[in-house]
């Protein structure tokens, strides 16, 4: 492959008698290189996206392709009024509200703590607090379910011994989610890396005026680390707003797919995953997928938004 | 803390570098110790997973049992086996004694070390006694769950599938990210946008067509879904490339321009060379999405146990066997040892390719 690749820009050198500008040689190089990626974005991105929006116009069934229509906007309206549809966008809201504060507190504690001047060991530490990453989400799951465990739990007969009350973590459509937002916490690693970078970027001189000016710790926490690490927690919000939104191993893994307690974890992509590959209903999926996009698009959008007002970039605006 | 205040109250011996490097000591051990327990709160389920692997089963639910993986405790009176108790004396002392005759109200113990083996006559009830216990991890579930899993057989099908994507996925994303970091072509800022925005489009709105594109190909139940996408570069993994790339003196190419050297040669010769570590970030980045990947095994896969990763078959033993968690967690524990293994021994790499990728955009 390598081989023949190579040969179509040598066509066009000055040995074979044809001419080309040094430009035009370089863009078609650009082009072979960029090659696979452009393959890929046609073939699985861009093809599909279009495929899935006409899919979603359609009754199409991948088991009885024959009968397909062209249904128009009904797939919409539908959802519209599909009681299940409305329950999994609120159960994927309530979950956000839950575990994307969470994450984000967790991420920038974490990386505030394991940047500490005064910290040891900060490389074994970070790493440690890293390391849960690279566990199979199935697997995470599995050891979470076991640890919030109602009667054998530990964190239940730690809450237990302090008196505390010990909540049904699993089974209550209301500590489902903060329970969730718990197992969640596995998976900070890359954000409390990249805070952790955008800690170091903050030039300590302003820490040193600020406190020559008798500024205290929240103040310049307030004033000096949170406006400079903007762009980075910007990034990080984005991206796991996009995550809650595609949510659907751990929900899955808890309870192989039926959604309990209560429809509670019933969340948008559970509910495309068993129209699309349960019941077989992949037009009705593909606008529930569409619905899905435009909803992280326009979040995404009015982030952005929000930025261009908000953060601040060093460089001036990006 | 008490310690520091006093410190601080010696006005004299505060300014002395003894009494100021005692102080830093002081700071520093706290802030470490906090952090510590911290950390291990957070790590505290893997505790609990690799506790729960070495029980014996039905160990957690029974009443009054040690959290430590553990046996009662028997022992042995005139060839047979008695269990033995932790007996609270008169004289206030607690003893370890084997229970040889249970009564209502009272009942007969005999103490192991007690060579004349005299019957110890001891008022109460037996069953209000704590049960003495002894250490005993249990290595079967390790057995049970490999052979029942078919461990041998998923972390091959697991390994071959995360290694053929990388491979494919590194090789495509170092032609990308070449392409985007050394050549001036039209469209590049464009398609460079678009490239960065695939990042959040949700995998969803492509996921039904591909799947009906693989079903009309025959590919479903095969492993061909989860290599060959991957096999086109994707934005995470150009980026950091591209980035690493953009490094690299272009000085270089051009004294290999200059000695006769093409693109490609220069590619293999110059710019992969210069970016090893890069290169391999980008490998146990994307071997390790490939073996912790969930949904798209799931899809294709469900229903071919001789082909699945090891993410599914733990899911579906989970769902058969919920109710062992012994098994449960012996199974976890296995999944995440090479994953685990690998990080440790290779995590600077890991954390810097997170770095490049998340800050730089």
């Amino acid at each position: 492959m390598t081989a023949t690749i190579e040969e179509l820009p040598a066509a066009s050198s000055p040995r074979r008698g044809i001419t080309l500008r040094p430009a035009v040689r370089e863009a078609l190089w650009g082009f072979v290189f960029i090659g696979p990626w452009i393959i890929g974005l046609l073939l699985f991105t861009a093809g599909p996206m279009i495929a899935s929006f006409v899919m979603s116009l359609t009754n199409f069934d991948l088991l009885h392709p024959d009968s397909t229509r062209f249904i128009g906007i009904e797939n919409y309206t539908r959802m519209a009024s599909d009681p299940t549809i409305a329950a999994s966008l609120l159960a994927t809201i309530k979950f956000a509200l839950i575990a994307i504060p969470v994450t984000m507190g967790a991420s920038l504690g974490f990386a505030m703590l394991l940047n500490h001047p005064r910290l040891a060991f900060k490389g074994p530490l970070r790493a440690l607090v890293y390391m849960p990453v690279m566990i199979p989400l199935v697997a995470s799951t599995l050891v979470w379910i076991g640890f919030l465990n109602t009667e054998t739990g530990w964190l239940n007969q730690i809450l237990g011994a302090l008196g505390l009350p010990q909540p049904d973590w699993i089974n209550s459509e209301t500590w489902i989610y903060p329970a969730l937002s718990m197992i969640g916490l596995w998976a900070i690693g890359n954000f409390m890396i990249i805070n952790i970078a955008g800690l170091q970027s903050v030039p300590t001189e302003l820490y040193e005026a600020a406190r020559m000016d008798g500024a205290g710790a929240w103040t310049s926490f307030r004033r000096i680390t949170i406006p400079l690490m903007s762009p980075v927690l910007l990034y990080n919000f984005v991206i796991i707003l996009i995550g809650t939104f595609q949510y659907f191993t751990q929900a899955y893994t808890l309870t192989n797919g039926k959604g309990d307690p209560n429809n509670a974890t019933l969340f948008v992509n559970l509910v495309l995953y068993r129209e699309g590959f349960v019941f077989n209903h992949m037009g009705y999926a593909a606008a529930i997928a569409w619905l899905l996009f435009v909803i992280v698009l326009v979040l995404t959008l009015v982030l952005f938004g929000f930025a261009r007002k908000r953060v601040y970039y060093a460089g001036g605006e990006r | 803390m008490t310690a520091v205040a006093r410190t601080q109250g010696r006005s004299i011996t505060d300014r002395s570098p003894v009494a100021r490097s005692y102080r830093r000591f002081l700071a520093r051990s706290s802030i470490l110790m906090f952090t510590l327990i911290l950390v291990g709160a957070y790590l505290l389920p893997l505790l609990y997973m690799v506790t729960t692997a070495f029980q014996q089963p039905g160990q957690s639910t029974t009443p009054g049992a040690p959290v430590w993986p553990a046996i009662p405790q028997t022992a042995t009176y005139q060839g047979q086996p008695y269990p033995v108790y932790s007996v609270p004396m008169p004289d206030g002392s607690t003893r370890s004694l084997i229970l040889i005759e249970p009564g209502r109200e009272s009942s007969v113990f005999i103490d192991p070390a007690d060579a004349s083996q005299t019957p110890i006559e001891w008022q109460g009830r037996w069953r209000t006694l704590e049960q003495a216990w002894t250490f005993a991890p249990e290595i079967d579930n390790f057995t049970v769950a490999w052979n029942t899993l078919n461990f041998p057989r998923v972390l091959r099908n697991t390994f071959l599938i995360a290694l053929l994507s990388t491979i494919g996925a590194v090789l495509s994303s170092v032609l990308v990210g070449y392409g985007f970091a050394r050549f001036r072509f039209p469209g590049k800022n464009a398609l460079f946008v678009i490239l960065i925005a695939t990042i959040i489009l949700p995998f969803q709105v492509t996921l039904l067509p591909q799947y009906v594109m693989f079903t009309w190909l025959g590919w479903n139940g095969t492993w061909l879904p989860l290599i060959v996408p991957h096999c086109f570069a994707n934005a995470y993994n150009v980026f950091l490339l591209r980035q690493y790339f953009l490094t690299i003196p272009r000085e270089l190419d051009e004294a290999a321009m200059i000695d006769g050297a093409g693109p490609f040669r220069i590619l293999r010769s110059v710019i992969v060379p210069q970016s090893i570590a890069a290169i391999t970030a980008v490998s146990l980045f994307h071997f390790f999405f490939a073996w912790n990947d969930f949904f798209v095994p799931l899809l294709y896969l469900a229903s071919k146990p001789e082909l699945q990763p090891v993410s599914i078959a733990i899911q579906q033993y989970n769902a058969l066997y919920a109710t062992q968690p012994t098994l449960i967690q012996a199974s976890a524990l296995m999944t995440m040892v090479v994953p685990i293994v690998v990080f440790l021994l290779a995590q600077r790499a890991f954390m810097r390719g997170v770095v490049v990728t998340g800050v730089d955009k």
